[in-house]
């Protein structure tokens, strides 16, 4: 099949969301990466809630970046860690839009850790999706805040110990914590029953910020396959017996009004 | 014996600091430094290096974890670039401030926007003041023998001000290269162990980094000046005695084929040895060209520089990083200052190019060369010409 016809047959059978600019010549993803369903996830949710053209996205350095060009909406790419910031500008200016983020695990709990406890501690009305693959992808697969006990990273090779280095950070359950915070929950992209909840989290978190409820948050379990030096299957594997026991999945918290 | 290998810029600079035996590395990871502390993370893991390594959340929390490791005398380590040293731009001048002699390796890189992580040098120009020795390497080797010599020279008592090693990010960080490693024994009898001799010590308590009120600030800061300036004989002194036990000699300012030259270049970084081909074949056409390069970029080297180039009639400077709105590149505005109450004095040419990874090829260098001498001879508009960017630029007035 030519690239073509095999792209038309894809969509034939899932149907290709509007707001997903079709990738075909330079896509920047790792084979495996699950990182380009978020994107999916995202444009069908806003399309579904009929959003789209009232949504501006502020992405973050990181291989989470490339989501920006997948996604036809207005977006802007910040310094890394500062997505927080400059959302939270933009929804003072837009009240009435969707303002949201997408950064990693790294860019948000890391050095953006700042920016999330301001956002926090105010209830700003926004959305922050955090995509957390345990590492920072990008830059070559080094020790994130998130990584496993044990993982191997480029800066833990002999896996991460907790004596010298901690434990991972559970970013639903700790932001479900904030007074602040409307809506917390922790997706996954692994297999379809997991995207489809994952969609409808996003939906949800949107939805607090049209009610103007309070500020709220979505993490989503990404495989980051060559990072975990595993086979994008073996990536499944792992996010189902490592991943998701660590991280489990479902709402933290879901609230109508903050008080 | 000292033994030949095959390492990136990267891994020679982690050498360095493991065979240093460096106390503390703490750093954040960023493209195109990575390497760096993924080798010396490799290296307290596997025993080659005992030393703690901090994973650190930021760029900003590296150095300030640096000024914590120096603060009580252990010998601290680290390596960014780009966007992060940006990032960590308030505590760079913390730590020339506190005297504290961190040694850290700069992978140069462009910054944002639009977002680029490949190489130019204005990470390095954005820290030119920030009051720490820095340094420009031309390859792999001098990455390596830069680091060894920043620890000498910085935690010597005289100094006590950190250095940085800049090195062009991918060029060198990430281009594997033939280079000597030296044995352990030489390099111990290079660089005694170091004492800082104001370590915090519970047994005799003092204060760092107090409170400056106007009655006390400026004198301070002058002081620190004065001490400053003054590290240039002891980055001399350095040199001669890393060519006494090395036996590669390096200089301030290092000349290239200047030798009855009426054109001068100058070049930093790893631009100077593709530089060097082009000298060579126009050399060999019998055109009267040599090559300067500026080693030590701060302390400014105002003495050696002046002589290196008192000769010439035309002196082209090519920058890798624009001043904005200012009077031409960074490093060609240092030199037309440095210059300035010279009777004799060769016509400064100022260009700019290499901006954010643009290769720069032999052909790039020979334009920079003929241009030049066409510049000097017969003026320009502009107060700097650009090379190998697309259409025609003007309007660079001042
Ligand atoms: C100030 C600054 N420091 C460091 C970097 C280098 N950097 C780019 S992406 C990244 C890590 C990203 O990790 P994460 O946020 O988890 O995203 P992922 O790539 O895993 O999706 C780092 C450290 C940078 N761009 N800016
Ligand atoms: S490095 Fe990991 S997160 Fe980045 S594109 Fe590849 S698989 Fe995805
Ligand atoms: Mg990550």
């Amino acid at each position: 099949m030519t690239e073509k016809t095999e792209a038309m047959t894809r969509e034939r059978v899932t149907g290709r969301p509007r707001l997903l600019i079709p990738q075909t010549a330079g896509f920047v993803y790792c084979p495996g990466c699950h990182e380009p369903l978020v994107a999916r996830a995202i444009a069908e949710a806003l399309e579904e809630m009929g959003m789209g053209d009232e949504t501006i996205g502020v992405f973050d350095i990181g291989c989470n970046s490339f989501l920006l060009g997948m996604l036809d909406i207005d977006s802007v790419l910040t310094p890394h860690g500062r997505p927080p910031d400059m959302a939270t500008a933009i929804k003072h200016v837009y009240p009435d839009n969707i303002v949201f983020t997408v950064q990693g695990d790294g860019g948000l709990l890391a050095i953006g850790a700042d920016p999330l406890l301001g956002v926090l501690t105010r209830a700003e009305k926004i959305t922050i999706m955090m995509l957390n693959n345990a590492v920072y992808g990008t830059t070559g697969g080094q020790m994130a805040p998130t990584s496993l006990v044990g993982q191997k990273t480029t800066t833990t090779p002999e896996g991460r110990d907790a004596i010298k280095s901690g434990f991972p950070i559970h970013a639903a359950e700790m932001i479900a914590t904030f007074k602040g915070t409307a809506y917390s929950a922790r997706g996954a992209v692994n297999n379809p029953y997991n995207y489809e909840r994952t969609r409808e989290y996003i939906k949800v978190a949107f939805g607090k910020q049209m009610s103007k409820a309070g500020f709220s948050f979505i993490e989503i379990l990404v495989a980051c396959p060559p990072n975990w030096h595993l086979s994008p299957i073996d990536s499944l594997k792992w996010m189902e017996e490592k991943m998701i026991p660590e991280f489990p999945l479902g709402e933290f918290k879901n609230v109508d009004k903050i008080e | 014996m000292s033994k030949r290998v095959a390492l990136e810029a990267s891994f020679a600079t982690a050498e360095a600091a493991r065979m240093a035996d460096v106390d503390v590395v703490a750093a954040y990871p960023i493209t195109p430094q990575t390497h760096v502390p993924e080798r010396l993370a490799e290296m307290v893991a596997n025993g080659e290096l005992k030393a703690a390594y901090i994973p650190v959340e930021s760029e900003h929390s590296a150095m300030s974890a640096c000024l914590g490791a120096a603060a009580v005398g252990a010998r601290t380590f680290t390596a960014t670039a780009g966007q992060g040293l940006e990032l960590m731009h308030e505590v760079v001048y913390v730590a020339s401030s506190m005297r504290y002699p961190v040694v850290m390796a700069i992978c140069n890189r462009a910054l944002s926007a639009p977002l680029s992580v490949w190489c130019d040098h204005s990470d390095a120009m954005a820290v030119r003041d920030t009051g720490w020795i820095q340094v420009f390497c031309q390859n792999n080797q001098e990455a390596f023998d830069m680091t060894l010599w920043a620890f000498r020279v910085g935690e010597d008592p005289k100094v006590l001000f950190p250095v940085m090693i800049h090195f062009d990010g991918f060029t060198l960080s990430h281009v594997t290269e033939p280079m000597i490693l030296p044995e352990q024994s030489e390099v111990d009898t290079f660089l005694p162990k170091f004492q800082y001799p104001f370590a915090l010590n519970p047994d005799k308590p003092m204060t760092h980094g107090a409170f400056g009120l106007p009655e006390i600030y400026s004198e301070t800061k002058i002081a620190q000046e004065v001490a400053f300036r003054k590290s240039k004989d002891v980055a001399i002194q350095g040199f001669k005695e890393f060519g006494d036990i090395f036996g590669r000699y390096y200089h301030l300012v290092e000349s290239y084929r200047t030798e009855d030259a009426k054109t001068l270049l100058l070049t930093m970084g790893s631009f100077t040895e593709t530089a060097k081909i082009v000298i060579d074949r126009k050399r060999d056409n019998g055109e009267m060209v040599g090559l300067v390069s500026l080693r030590l970029w701060r302390p400014f080297p105002f003495e050696e520089f002046r002589q290196a180039v008192k000769n010439a009639e035309t002196l082209i400077v090519f920058d890798r990083c624009i001043s904005s709105g200012g009077p031409g590149g960074p490093v060609s505005s240092e030199v037309r200052a440095a210059l300035y109450d010279e009777k004799e004095k060769p016509r400064v040419v100022s260009f700019i190019g290499g901006l954010g990874g643009r290769d720069m090829s032999l052909s790039d260098f020979e334009y920079v060369i003929e241009r030049g001498n066409e510049i000097a001879e017969k003026g320009s508009e502009e107060l700097f010409e650009t090379v190998g960017v697309r259409g025609k630029v003007t309007g660079i007035r001042g």
